[in-house]
């Protein structure tokens, strides 16, 4: 029997450690939080069907049950040493032997007060996509006054496709986040005005077209080609924006109660930290570096090291699972070599 | 006999030399707009000239500034021009005393040595071979360094020093060639006839041993001629020509002209030619971190020289100043950019429909945020919460609707348009009523402070603004046991000469850690919305590398005084950055 260390009890690190588990190997799960999941405990619901976020919880938890797989919670990784083909991983006072490591370290929201001029966290009711799914949980979606919201905006790209934050790269599952929410929104406000602020709209993956279709034959929600430039406050406490729409070539001004900022998905602070610890290399972006886009997603420049979910790249629930089940497999071979 | 017209090459030199620099700057002075005109008129009679004497012995023969800056280059360029001096002038009268008589063939004084090979005895005769001995060994060192140089800059303690044209080239060989062919002249001349110090007559006497010396004097004499007569031919065309431009620079800058109409005159060509590429410049350029070689003021004086600038080169420099504040000649490169600037760009017939003026109000004072403080809203609301508490009875004039100050087009040299925009804000200011304009944004404040006609309304930096509050016990600041640096930004602090007002009122709220490169040796954030040139990821570099300088001092925050300072350094993401306004905003807030 083999064993595998697997960092991070996100969704990646979850379905990646029960596909191995399923394969016979003894597989251990290093976990900062005090919990499972990741950041998916954070969301409501996800695109593009409205399944509640709890449902792939739920499969995630009930799955992890099938399995013996050691979970050692509140720890991070606080040295790794070579052992013959394998490692030894230190975490707290343990030692862990692995033969395999799959960093499944995931992802930070792009922290948007670096976009200042957004007014986030400096002006009321300027939220994240993120504080949104956590007041769609608690079912209040009433401005910071207590009011129901008369206009709201969504602004999309925020830090991502933006080299002034020095993210090149498309986080690629904002687009159609900022889409559901204004369906979800709505749909319980029904008198509320929205209007989404793009680049261009991203619709890469199943039913994502027909979601945005249906945003607008049904739903009235208004897109609008153009960046926001500024966000500033009203004497009548709602706030301003200032942006371009680029369709009709003009300069526009917007008075509203709610602003929705699509903050886009970075690498974590810690990635190359922890890139360093196990000796892989990261891209200029700070994601973790896989050997081949095509053939290798999963695997990284050094043996015996993988990597699973939103560490690798921007990825949407479902691709993170698929991505697990992939960089389990990739492991397999890997394992069998030894 | 040849030997009588050896003397020739260096006498053409000369009179070359002299009706190309006189009619240099009798067009440069021609050039000159008519105020400058007036301007020189009335300085030519005034202490500004004396000065401008003075001025000339200290930076055209002393170089004093480049002592200042670096003290190996400063002695190579002090014992090379003040050395050649001595020579000629102590030269000069040893030879009228040798004649008894001010009045002889001006070649004796140059070729002393080669005349006078009988024995004399002459008032000071001693004194003088000695002299001029000593002397022409201080320029030889000067000489040598000079070699060594250009071979191995690293020794002097520059980086890097500055690329050579082919005319150049012939320049520095003859500059380099002159004072060792003197040399041998002089002690072959001793070695035969010596009539030299014991210094000079013993190495001559070390070289006759070796073999017959006359034979080589006439050659050697010629030599030394053509040198001379080749560099001054070269001169007016090389480099050296900053020689005579520089002590026409300081005349003319001592007697009141500048580039202040902003546009191009002959005063620029007086500034170009005066640059001697020292390379001090370069060292002193942040952009060699991001890799951008080619665009220093070193250069762009030269491609102005040769008329081969190009936008480029022009348009890649942030304007930070700090080659300026490091010039040894004190050209006043930001200017000239700018200047250059105007001049080579398109004037584009945008429409500036918008323009047309807003509601004004009257009030005590105008509050002017400027587009980058609307872009970093945080030092926004404070300024704000500082006004109300202050009770002010303010406007602020930008709030939903304002042109822009002018400044960026301006450093891009959109004169026109930013003139249109000038006056539109002025209209606006003056019917207001205010006897303040009050601008947190340095870029804002120059532009108010240099370019804008408002009789009557005092321009304040927020720094000086809210010190006067602190200071008139208007503004109760809470101290905090915080420690910052602050960093000064370029258009306030070389810009500006705003020093000591920011760093005043942060010590009424904060620790402030002094750092070794600040006030003019300030480093530029990177963001200088006057370069047009630079890439996003080179900005990064500067940023960067100046906030890795700032953690060196283990600060708790860094502070500045600049909305685009603040935002440039904000995505560096390693220390938190706030304006000074913040700063003093939560400490007010603190004790409310």
């Amino acid at each position: 029997m083999k064993n595998i260390v697997i960092i991070g009890g996100g969704i990646a690190g979850v379905e990646t450690a029960c596909a191995l588990a399923e394969g016979g190997n003894h597989v251990t799960i290093i976990e900062r939080d005090d919990k499972l999941g990741g950041k998916l405990n954070q969301w409501y619901c996800l695109f593009p069907d409205f399944k509640k976020s709890t449902q792939v919880l739920d499969y995630i938890k009930n799955r992890i049950k099938n399995f013996d797989i050691e979970l050692k919670l509140k720890s991070t990784v606080e040295k790794v040493e070579p052992n013959g083909d394998g490692y030894f991983i230190h975490t707290g006072n343990v030692r862990y032997a692995a033969d395999a490591v799959v960093l499944a370290v995931g992802y930070d929201l792009f922290d948007a007060t670096r976009k200042e001029e957004l007014g986030y966290k400096i002006y009321d009711n300027v939220f994240t996509q993120a504080d949104i799914e956590a007041k769609f949980r608690s079912g209040d979606l009433n401005t910071t006054f207590g009011k129901a919201p008369e206009r709201i905006a969504i602004v999309h790209c925020v830090g991502s496709r933006d080299e002034k934050c020095h993210n090149m790269y498309c986080s690629k599952v904002c687009c159609v986040t900022g889409v559901k929410q204004a369906i979800e929104i709505a749909k319980f406000l029904p008198k509320t005005e929205i209007f989404c602020f793009y680049m261009d709209l991203r619709m890469y993956d199943k039913h994502f077209e027909e979601l945005y279709r249906s945003a607008q034959e049904h739903h009235n929600i208004q897109f609008i080609r153009g960046r926001v430039s500024e966000v500033s406050a009203t004497p009548d406490q709602r706030l301003s924006i200032k942006t371009e729409d680029t369709l009709s070539g003009r300069p526009m001004k917007m008075k509203l109660d709610m602003i929705i900022l699509l903050a886009g998905m970075e690498a974590k602070k810690n990635t190359r930290q922890v890139a360093r610890l196990f000796d892989v290399e990261t891209e200029e972006s700070g994601f973790l570096r896989s050997q081949d886009f095509h053939l290798g997603a999963g695997i990284l420049s050094r043996k015996g090291i993988f990597a699973a979910g939103a560490c690798i790249s921007p990825m949407s629930i479902k691709e993170t699972i698929e991505n697990a089940r992939s960089t389990a497999m990739q492991v397999n071979q890997y394992l069998k070599t030894l | 006999m040849f030997s009588d017209y050896f003397y020739y090459p260096f006498l053409i030199g000369t009179i070359f030399l002299f009706v190309v620099v006189i009619g240099r700057f009798v067009k440069w002075f021609m050039g000159l707009s008519k105020i400058d005109k007036i301007r020189v008129r009335i300085g030519l009679f005034s202490m500004k000239t004396l000065q401008s004497v003075w001025e000339s012995v200290r930076e055209g023969l002393l170089h004093h500034n480049i002592f200042k800056t670096n003290k190996m280059l400063g002695y190579m360029h002090m014992s090379l021009a003040f050395g050649w001096f001595l020579l000629i002038v102590v030269g000069h009268i040893e030879t009228s005393c040798y004649h008894g008589s001010m009045f002889f063939p001006f070649q004796h004084s140059i070729f002393f040595r080669y005349y006078v090979t009988e024995p004399t005895d002459f008032p000071g005769h001693a004194f003088f071979n000695y002299a001029m001995e000593i002397l022409l060994f201080f320029v030889l060192s000067g000489v040598m360094l000079a070699y060594f140089k250009r071979f191995r800059s690293k020794t002097f303690g520059m980086k890097r020093t500055t690329r050579m044209r082919y005319g150049d080239r012939i320049g520095l060989t003859a500059l380099w060639l002159i004072f060792p062919v003197r040399f041998l002249c002089e002690t072959f001349t001793a070695g035969v006839y010596h009539n030299g110090s014991p210094i000079f007559n013993g190495i001559g006497d070390a070289f006759a041993s070796v073999g017959d010396l006359n034979p080589w004097l006439n050659p050697l004499w010629l030599t030394y001629s053509v040198v001379l007569g080749v560099f001054f031919v070269a001169m007016p065309f090389t480099r050296y020509m900053h020689i005579p431009a520089e002590i026409n620079l300081i005349f003319l800058r001592n007697w009141g002209v500048t580039l202040k109409e902003r546009r191009v005159n002959t005063f620029t060509l007086a500034e170009v030619y005066s640059c001697s590429r020292c390379g001090i410049c370069i060292d002193a350029c942040q952009l060699n971190l991001a890799g951008i070689k080619n665009s220093q003021s070193v250069y762009v004086l030269k491609n102005i020289r040769n008329k081969n600038l190009t936008d480029e080169v022009l348009f890649n420099c942030l304007l930070c100043g700090k080659c300026q504040e490091a010039c040894p000649v004190g050209i006043d490169v930001n200017k000239l950019r700018i200047t250059q600037r105007i001049e080579t760009t398109k004037q584009y017939n945008s429409s500036y429909d918008y323009l047309k003026t807003g509601k004004t109000r009257q009030a005590d004072i105008v509050y002017f945020a400027g587009c980058m403080t609307h872009l970093t809203p945080s030092i926004k609301q404070s300024m704000l919460k500082i006004l109300d508490h202050a009770g002010e009875n303010y406007w602020f004039m930008d709030e939903n609707k304002a042109p822009c100050c002018g400044r960026p087009l301006m450093l891009a040299g959109q004169y026109d348009a930013a003139q249109k925009l000038i006056d539109t804000n002025t209209k606006m200011i003056l019917e207001s009523g205010a006897k303040r304009l009050l601008v947190n944004c340095p870029i804002c404040y120059k532009v108010f402070k240099e370019d804008y006609q408002l009789p009557g309304v005092e321009v304040l930096h927020h720094s000086e603004y809210i010190l006067d509050l602190v200071k008139q016990g208007r503004l109760d600041v809470n101290p905090s046991d915080l420690r910052a640096v602050y960093h000064d930004p370029c258009e306030l602090g070389r810009g500006s000469h705003i020093y000591e007002q920011p760093r005043e009122l942060l010590n009424t709220a904060l620790t402030l850690v002094p750092m070794a490169r600040e006030r003019e040796k300030a480093l530029c954030c990177g963001g200088s919305l006057a370069n047009t040139k630079i890439s996003m990821a080179e900005r990064d570099v500067l940023a960067g590398k100046a906030m890795e300088e700032f953690a060196t001092y283990a600060p708790d925050l860094v502070v500045t005084s600049c909305p685009l300072c603040k935002k440039t350094f904000a995505k560096v993401d390693s220390l938190p950055v706030k304006d000074l306004a913040e700063v003093v905003a939560g400490a007010v807030e603190r004790k409310v």
